[in-house]
């Protein structure tokens, strides 16, 4: 046998590497759309992220004034380049209110003096199961949320200065 | 204090796993061979201070300590008992405490009991080993510290995923790793050996045990993670090729090769490459599943915490493990002596020819798992390979694959006759000859696939027994009788897959109380719709009356299950065995009034999917139960004179 195909294991191992690694670094934005568009907030009831007391749960919704729920992590890095936006949409008159997916205080008090916080109350979720209730499936991504607490809109990935008005656009059209 | 202590435990354990690497590096140089008696003394520590520590995080699940991150996150203080013990590994970092403990017992148990190796091949092993624990420490104590503290520690906790609330996740995880762990050491033997060039029958017995072991678990893990899937999700089907069931799939196959190749090494000092390299590969494949399942860049039903960062740190080991492997076969395979040849007819023909067609399986399997990963790397397009080419490309190659295990226990070693074969083969063929015809006259047209399915079952259970023939069954060494009822096991499982896909009867329908449906043999009635509560759950239970022709009717209850803590909902599927097979009751939740939406299956000889799965297992075991008397305790009695010559 020919010594150069004694490398070839190891050629198709590192062809397998490459392959993950590529995996990894660029995952795959897997756009799934909630089922639950339409539909009521599902029933949750998180601690705050940052203040124990101050949690978000389905009661937050339906007071009359609509929202926009914001599903957000302090580790993930799309979040940070949407930070803007969503402190445009505040100063816009819009609610902010979020839910922190696998964050720890800490990072998420970083995050949260280094970008801005748009948020009323951040929702504690570290196993994302709240983010699962709601047909959520990657940060970041924003529901609006109308004045009776249905779900009216999804918006999959980052909130760009051009979806702004889009958005203001959704919430005082259920207003 | 027991948070404390375990972290503490598991930084010493890392530092004798460093120890035991670099005792047994130098030790292979002749400048500081005096180190080599002292590697395996610095494994059995190791392997005492990882049970250490993984026994404080069990005592911080059993008291339900709150104050620890992952007890909170994890568990909850009404779970019953068994669940919060096994709540220890139902997550990522305790499930990698538990992969790391059994490594170290795995260690320790070579240590401490592998006595025919020549000593500077064993240290080498152990060495390996050392680097193998050492990475995995890494990743425990920088990216995954099971041991965190939070302040101020919370209430209560947040739950297990009701859908592991189940006795199966007490096993499962453990008895996957250890398979994993298994092909961790064959993976040590195999770089030892490579390091010493010392590859032959001596090392093939050695290294045996340990892959017989490790596929022994790897069945019972695939076995028994199928029927989970089948009672639990509620979807009636047992395997879904789903990318994590795949990668529990993929170390079996080339954990299944390789323990016939190194039979072949063992026995006829052939396959000398080969074997190294499926033992590389075997691993390798258990560290891709490993990787695949917690870095979550493939899509699954199993949803764990994924987090990119630990996906890389296992890549990053994965990359220097397996790719150091193959480098160091590249460099070091060309220098050791080829082994025996043969014939191609003969038994060590047919194990070659196993071998290829597992690793063909292999190959489609990790294809069909990696293409839609590697196709959206290269032109973003997305799409998921889904059962039907699974089912297609491995399926027939599967039946190939039946025929070569038939025929291959009865040839001879080195060289057979092609006529003789088929003269031994008379039995076997003459009986699935006869059940063609019993299935074209009883059942009338059936796919091609079950058919044959059902066919090459019944000439292998008549072949795989045929080695017994003419035999003193007294005096037939217990690994035969393995090969012969791992063999049989086989028949079974195809049985079941085959009948299962063959014969299934399927109702969904919308049933009202009073209401009845036939599925089958049986008509379901719905007899009455209460609501029962649980321990951290409610449910909608279904009183179902189901009848077989005149006989005695019976009570079925499927539920649905919602859960408070986390909020979720299971069903809870009923299942009746009878001897010919299984009738699988489902109810939803209904969403109008046209009535509860109920599911029903009935399922002829399915059960023998399973029993198939348990059959291979036992043969496994007894193989093992024989080679470890005739393979081990031979190198017990040689023992004074192999530590004289080192």
């Amino acid at each position: 046998m020919k010594r150069v195909w004694l490398w070839a294991p190891f050629a198709i191992f590192i062809t397998l590497i490459a392959v993950f690694a590529a995996g990894l670094i660029n995952p795959s934005d897997r756009v799934v759309a909630s089922g639950l568009v339409g539909r009521a907030v599902p029933q949750f009831a998180l601690p705050g992220a940052l203040d124990p007391a101050a949690g978000l749960s389905n009661q937050s919704f339906g007071d009359g004034k609509p929202k926009l729920l914001n599903v957000f992590a302090s580790w993930c890095i799309p979040c940070v380049a949407e930070a803007p936006a969503l402190m445009q949409l505040k100063n816009q008159g819009a609610e902010v209110v979020g839910i922190a997916v696998h964050d720890r205080p800490d990072a998420l008090q970083k995050f949260l003096s280094e970008n801005g916080n748009p948020y009323s109350a951040i929702g504690d979720d570290p196993q994302s199961r709240t983010q699962i209730a709601f047909g959520s499936a990657g940060v970041p991504e924003t529901f609006v949320v109308d004045g009776s607490g249905i779900i009216r809109h999804q918006h999959v990935g980052i909130i760009t200065p051009d979806d702004v008005p889009i958005i203001m656009a959704k919430l005082r059209a259920v207003e | 204090m027991i948070a404390e202590a375990g972290h503490a435990a598991l930084w010493l354990a890392a530092v004798m796993a460093l120890l035991q690497f670099t005792l047994g590096a130098l030790g292979l140089s002749s400048r500081f061979k005096n180190f080599l008696p002292s590697t395996a003394p610095t494994a059995v520590v190791q392997s005492v201070l990882a049970c250490i520590s993984f026994i404080c995080l069990i005592i911080l699940f059993v008291r339900s300590d709150m104050s620890v991150l992952l007890v909170a996150t994890n568990s909850h203080s009404d779970k019953p008992m068994m669940y919060k013990i096994a709540g220890t590994w139902g997550n990522h970092e305790g499930s990698m405490l538990l992969w790391v403990t059994i490594l170290g017992i795995g260690g320790a148990t070579v240590a401490l009991f592998e006595r025919a190796l020549d000593i500077r091949t064993k240290v080498a092993t152990l060495a390996a080993q050392g680097v193998i624990a050492l990475g995995f420490y890494a990743f425990l104590l920088f990216s995954s510290n099971p041991f965190t503290r939070i302040n101020p520690a919370p209430a209560n906790g947040q739950g297990l995923n009701p859908l592991l609330q189940d006795p199966g996740l007490a096993f499962h995880p453990p008895t996957l790793y250890m398979g994993y762990v298994g092909m961790s050491v064959a993976f040590s033997f195999a770089i030892g050996a490579l390091v010493t060039r010392d590859v032959g029958p001596a090392f093939a017995r050695a290294m045996r045990p340990w892959i017989l072991g490790a596929w022994i678990f790897l069945t019972i893990g695939i076995t028994a993670g199928s029927y989970w899937a089948y009672y639990e999700l509620g979807w009636g089907g047992w395997w879904f090729w789903d990318p994590v069931e795949n990668a529990s799939l993929m170390p079996w196959l080339a954990a299944t090769a390789l323990l016939h190749s190194v039979t072949v090494l063992a026995t006829r000092d052939s396959l000398r490459a080969w074997t190294i390299m499926l033992s590389v590969v075997a691993f390798s494949m258990s560290m891709i599943g490993t990787f695949l399942v917690r870095s979550g860049i493939l899509t699954s039903v199993h949803s764990f915490a994924v987090d990119p960062t630990r996906g890389g740190f296992i890549l990053i080991l994965l990359a220097l493990y397996i790719g150091g492997a193959m480098a160091l076969f590249a460099l070091r395979i060309g220098t050791v002596r080829e082994g025996n040849r043969f014939e191609a007819v003969s038994r060590e023909g047919a194990l070659v020819f196993n071998n290829l067609l597992l690793s063909t399986i292999l190959v489609v399997v990790l294809v069909g798992t990696l293409y839609p990963l590697a196709l959206e790397a290269t032109t973003g397009t997305k799409l998921s390979v889904g059962a039907p080419y699974f089912n297609s490309v491995a399926g027939p190659m599967a039946l190939i694959l039946m025929v070569g295990m038939a025929v291959g226990p009865l040839l001879k070693w080195r060289y057979d006759k092609s006529k003789a074969v088929l003269e031994r083969m008379a039995v076997p063929i003459l009986l699935a000859a006869l059940a063609t015809l019993l299935i074209a006259i009883f059942v009338g047209p059936t796919a091609i696939l079950p058919l044959v399915g059902l066919v090459v079952a019944a000439g292998v259970a008549a072949a795989s027994i045929a080695p017994l023939w003419k035999r003193n069954l007294r005096r037939t060494p217990l690994f035969t009788w393995g090969m012969v009822i791992a063999h049989l096991g086989c028949a079974v499982s195809i049985a079941g897959m085959a009948a299962d896909s063959a014969f299934t009867k399927e109702a969904l329908v919308a049933m009202q109380i009073g209401q009845s449906q036939k599925v089958g043999p049986y008509t379901v009635t719905l007899k009455n719709i209460s609501e029962i509560p649980g321990p951290n759950w409610s449910a909608l239970d279904a009183e179902m009356v189901v009848q077989k022709g005149d006989s005695a009717p019976f009570i079925m209850h499927p539920q649905s299950r919602t859960f408070r803590d986390p909020p979720m909902e299971t069903s809870e599927s009923a299942i009746a065995t009878a001897w010919n097979g299984q009738l699988y009751l489902v109810v939803g939740i209904p969403t109008d009034n046209s009535g509860y939406p109920i599911r029903m299956w009935w399922k002829p000889f399915v059960t023998l999917i399973w029993l198939g799965g348990i059959l291979i297992a036992l043969g496994g075991l007894l193989s093992l139960i024989g080679r470890i008397d005739r393979d081990l305790f031979r190198g017990f009695r040689s023992f004074g004179r192999k530590e004289k010559l080192a």
